[in-house]
C-alpha cells in the first residue's frame, strides 16, 4: 500500500499542477478586476461633445439603468465595437451614454456622423481626468449602471454580440423589472 | 589591446550606464526640494503601469502612464501623503497597481504559502530520514560471512606485500 502511495502522490501533485497551468492558459492578464464594481459611479461634470456649452454629470444618469461606454476616435477596437453599440441602441432597452476619452472634438463628431450615433449624450473628457476616476486603462470600456448609480458590470475591450447575449441582456433584465 | 578584452571592457562599462538611467523620468517635473523629488521618483517606480503591465509607471511611455504621472505629481505638489496617493490609485485600479501586494486574507496564500510549503517539505524530509536510520541492519548468511572474511584476509596480505 505504501509503495502504491509512493507513485500515487507525485502523480496527484502532477495533476494538480496541470490543472493550475491549464487554467493559466485561458486567463487574460490584461483583465484586471475593477474595484469599482458594486460601488457608486465616480462623480463628474463635463461639457457635452456635441453641445460644448451644455454639461452632463453623473446625476443625469440616476433613476434608470444606463450604459456608459468609453470610446475615442483614435481607438481601433472602438470602431470594431461600434456596430454592436448601434445594435444595442436599436433595441431601445437601455440608454447608452458615451464618454469621449482624450479625443479631438472635430474627429469625434465626424466619427458619429459617419458611423452613426448610438449615444443619448456624449461627455467630452479632453484631459482624461474623468477617465482616470473611472479606472479606465484600455478603451473601449463599458459599464452597466443601475438606477441608483451603482456600477454593476464592467467590460474591458470591445463589446461583442456574444457579450450582449450572455452578460448585458441578462443583467438588464435583472435590473429592469418588467413594468 | 586584444579585441575580446576590449569588448569585455566596453560591456563592463555599459553596466554602469543602465542604472544611472533609473532616476531619469520621461518628463521633467520640477520640485522645490530634492527630497520630495527623490520621493516622487521612488513612488512612481513602485506603481505598475496598467497598459504595459511589466513596466512601472516611471518607465512606461503609455499615454495613461503620462497622465497618471502628471496626476501624482500634482498630488505631491498639493502636499498629499503617499498613503493618500496610494488610496487614490487603488480605489480606481485595484491592488493590481501596487508591486507590493498588501497583507490581507485574500493575499495570505501569496505571503505565507512558501513558508507552509517549506514546513511541509521539512516535515517530510525529517520523517523519511528517521525512517532510514531506524531500518534494522541486514543480516548476512554464514556463507557470505566466510567470503567476506576471505576477502579481508586477502586484502591485508596484499598490503603487507606493498609495505
Amino acid at each position: 500500500m505504501t509503495r502504491f502511495l509512493r507513485y500515487l502522490v507525485p502523480l496527484a501533485i502532477f495533476f494538480v499542477l496541470v490543472v493550475f497551468l491549464y487554467r493559466g492558459l485561458s486567463l487574460d492578464p490584461k483583465l484586471i478586476p475593477s474595484p469599482l464594481i458594486g460601488k457608486a459611479m465616480p462623480q463628474f461634470v463635463l461639457p457635452r461633445l456635441q453641445e460644448p456649452d451644455a454639461t452632463i454629470s453623473d446625476k443625469d444618469l440616476l433613476g434608470k439603468v444606463s450604459i456608459v461606454n468609453i470610446w475615442a476616435s483614435w481607438c481601433v477596437s472602438c470602431r470594431a465595437e461600434h456596430e454592436v453599440l448601434l445594435r444595442l441602441a436599436q433595441t431601445g432597452k437601455v440608454d447608452i451614454y458615451g464618454l469621449n476619452y482624450k479625443d479631438d472634438r472635430a474627429n469625434a463628431q465626424r466619427w458619429l456622423s459617419q458611423l452613426g450615433n448610438p449615444y443619448i449624450v456624449n461627455a467630452f473628457d479632453a484631459d482624461g481626468r474623468t477617465g482616470i476616476d473611472w479606472g479606465v486603462y484600455g478603451a473601449p470600456e463599458t459599464f452597466v449602471i443601475d438606477s441608483k448609480g451603482i456600477i454593476r458590470y464592467k467590460q474591458v475591450g470591445p463589446l461583442t454580440v456574444d457579450i450582449l447575449n450572455t452578460k448585458i441582456y441578462p443583467l438588464l433584465k435583472e435590473l429592469q423589472p418588467a413594468t | 589591446m586584444n579585441k575580446s578584452v576590449f569588448t569585455a571592457a566596453v560591456l563592463y562599462l555599459l553596466l554602469f550606464i543602465a542604472p544611472a538611467r533609473a532616476d531619469v523620468t520621461l518628463e521633467s517635473f520640477s520640485f522645490d526640494d530634492k527630497s520630495t523629488e527623490l520621493d516622487f521618483k521612488e513612488f512612481i517606480g513602485k506603481v505598475r503601469c496598467l497598459v504595459c503591465q511589466n513596466q512601472s509607471l516611471a518607465d512606461s511611455d503609455a499615454e495613461l502612464a503620462h497622465d497618471l504621472r502628471d496626476e501624482i505629481y500634482e498630488m505631491y505638489q498639493a502636499g498629499k501623503s503617499k498613503d493618500e496617493i496610494t488610496t487614490f490609485l487603488v480605489d480606481r485600479y485595484g491592488d493590481f497597481v501596487l508591486y507590493d501586494p498588501p497583507m490581507k486574507p485574500k493575499t495570505w496564500l501569496i505571503w505565507f504559502g512558501p513558508f507552509v510549503l517549506l514546513l511541509v517539505a521539512g516535515f517530510l524530509l525529517t520523517r523519511s530520514l528517521r525512517r532510514q536510520t531506524a531500518l534494522p541492519a541486514t543480516e548476512i548468511s554464514a556463507e557470505e560471512r566466510q567470503l567476506l572474511d576471505a576477502r579481508l584476509a586477502n586484502k591485508s596480505q596484499n598490503q603487507d606485500k606493498i609495505q
